[in-house]
């Protein structure tokens, strides 16, 4: 509890120490000023971590300290990377005309995320519309190619001649820019957002394809001896050894694929228009809207994050060794 | 009591050839070998020698380049659940209890003529006879790898094998874990007196376990060289064994062929 306790209010404080300095950067325009608030975290660091190397009764003060030093290994750096972040967007921020600061960007992401489910026609939409949208995009593109990659590995893995047959079609498709198949997709759905999901299909089906083929080739031979001298049927084979053991290597395409399909819807739907993350910050472009370009950066950022962990999660329940 | 079948398991003229990136290799020459039914036989021989290739082949999972192998009075085609293997690094499926582990190889046998609760009890029954009722539950990672390999001998004895083939079952364990496996197996095998060959390259677990030591050539072509007899009356005791003259006159014959007559260098 108490490392928690510590943390929020070292959180406040740097919080504060920011806007501070945020603020005595806006009247000074120096360049050096942002410096001091880290230093003023660094003076604590050294004082601290003295108390658990006294080997005191193993009670309070021990787990105390104990705490004191996870904060400082595992809370602290972590929060000195967030911080420099800010600091160069702070400085550039002085720098470049037009650019919006941390604080300008605060201010205005309170406004966009006090009302997320506004509609004011197809092209004003609310935050959360935008988000839902995008993800809707991927959700679809990424299933279909979950519904052909995975089985399509698990064939490509088994089969040695379907392996071969393959493999040239893969190597050439798979460096191909996910964008290059939006004319493609354009030409053959005759709409925008077909087209987008489309694109997010054909560029995450390679991982899923790829992986799923890898771990049907290394399933360790000891369990299919193991099949073989028990005489179990295809079905038993594939559901109590094969499958089980390309799990953890299926879930790494998974999660590779649903990273390539965040990284292209934005780009996607820059160029198909509607509702999304990547036609707002297009649409916010054009009407010069920076700041809303920063929280679209940061909302991207934020819910790929949150998908990889989500999977990260998934991926550790299937983890048997 | 039926008379014991007397060649049960039968090696006729096996040869065996594997091709390889420099021509073939020529592993095994000649093997002629029979185990009578409810006997123990041992396979020993310095590693590379081609033991284990004769297990994979009464197992059914290596065909041989020549000559033919045959169990209880039918040639070996492929492998079958009457011949149960534990493997030397126990392969259980990570994914599955130890109860599951047992099971699937139980239901393989026994689906058509048995319930699902039979098929159960004789798991639980497998189980108890390696003294693991406590960790039914348990996935194999959970556990030690003495313990694992107690499940695999669960795994193989739940099927009611004609033929257990054990390769290096203990090969991987601590000495302290794999003498007492040892007196365990020899009290399973007491109780379930099933015809077993293992390979092993501890000649004490040969000497202790067996009726029969196969000792073989090195390779490649390699072959059976001498086949010695145990006869030393069960239920053995390893203590009292310790100090047995007969018990150290058999163990230094199994020395005397490995280290003397078909040394090996390292």
């Amino acid at each position: 509890m108490s490392a928690v306790t510590i943390s929020n209010e070292n959180l406040e404080t740097i919080m504060k120490s920011k806007q501070t300095t945020a603020r005595k950067t806006a009247a000074n325009e120096s360049v050096l000023i942002p410096a001091p608030d880290p230093v003023v975290v660094w003076e604590a660091a050294p004082a601290l971590p003295v108390e658990p190397a006294k080997p005191a009764k193993p009670s309070g003060s021990s787990k105390f300290g104990l705490q004191l030093r996870l904060f400082f290994q595992w809370l602290l750096p972590p929060m000195f990377g967030m911080l420099l972040l800010l600091a160069i967007w702070t400085l550039i921020s002085y720098q470049a005309q037009g650019l919006p600061g941390p604080v300008a960007t605060f201010k205005s992401a309170v406004v966009v995320f006090s009302d997320p489910f506004y509609n004011k026609g197809p092209n004003d939409q609310g935050i959360g519309w935008n988000i839902l949208a995008s993800l809707k995009r991927v959700g679809l593109g990424f299933g279909m190619a979950a519904m052909v990659g995975i089985p399509l590995g698990f064939i490509i893995g088994r089969f040695q001649f379907m392996s071969r047959m393959v493999a040239p079609v893969i190597s050439l498709l798979r460096p191909v820019s996910p964008l290059a198949w939006l004319p493609i997709g354009l030409l053959v759905f005759k709409a925008a957002s077909p087209a987008a999901i489309w694109v997010i299909f054909i560029s995450a089906i390679w991982p899923m394809i790829i992986n799923t083929a890898v771990g049907v080739s290394k399933v360790p031979q000891d369990y299919m001896n193991v099949a073989r001298v028990l005489n179990l049927s295809e079905w038993k084979i594939f559901t109590r050894i094969l499958f089980p053991s390309v799990l953890p290597y299926m879930m790494t395409g998974v999660r590779l694929s649903i990273g390539v399909a965040w990284l292209v819807i934005v780009a996607a739907e820059m160029l198909t228009g509607g509702v999304g993350l990547g036609f707002w910050v297009w649409d916010e472009w054009n009407n010069l809207n920076v700041e809303h370009i920063i929280i679209a950066i940061f909302v991207v950022g934020i819910v790929g994050l949150l998908l990889e962990q989500f999977l990260l999660l998934l991926a550790k329940r299937f983890n048997y060794e | 009591m039926e008379k014991p079948i007397e060649k049960y398991v039968q090696l006729e003229n096996v040869n065996m050839r594997f091709a390889t990136k420099n021509g073939s290799f020529e592993a095994l020459r000649n093997i002629d070998l029979s185990v009578r039914q409810g006997e123990f036989v041992s396979i020993i021989g310095h590693s590379g020698c081609g033991k284990s290739t004769v297990l994979n082949l009464i197992a059914g999972l290596l065909q041989p380049t020549d000559g033919y192998l045959f169990c209880a009075g039918r040639e070996i085609g492929g492998p079958g659940p009457d011949r149960a293997v534990v493997f030397q690094n126990h392969s259980l499926l990570p994914w599955l209890t130890c109860f599951e582990n047992v099971y699937l190889a139980v239901e393989r046998v026994f689906e058509k003529k048995e319930t699902r609760q039979q098929m159960q009890a004789r798991v639980t029954a497998a189980l108890e006879l390696v003294r693991l009722a406590h960790a039914t539950d348990k996935r194999p990672n959970e556990i030690s790898g003495g313990m694992k390999q107690r499940v695999g001998i669960a795994r193989a004895l739940a099927m009611e094998p004609k033929v257990l083939l054990l390769d290096e079952p203990f090969g991987a364990l601590d000495a302290l874990t794999r003498a007492n496996l040892q007196d365990e197996l020899m009290s399973i095998m007491a109780k379930s007196g099933c015809t077993t060959v293992m390979v092993t390259h501890d000649v004490d677990e040969a000497v202790l376990l067996s009726d029969r030591i196969v000792m073989m050539t090195n390779g490649p072509a390699a072959g059976v060289g001498e086949i010695l007899t145990v006869d030393i009356t069960r239920p053995r005791k390893r203590l009292e064994l310790a100090e047995d003259a007969h018990y150290n006159h058999l163990r230094g014959e199994v020395l005397r062929f490995l280290y003397e007559r078909h040394a090996k260098a390292a």
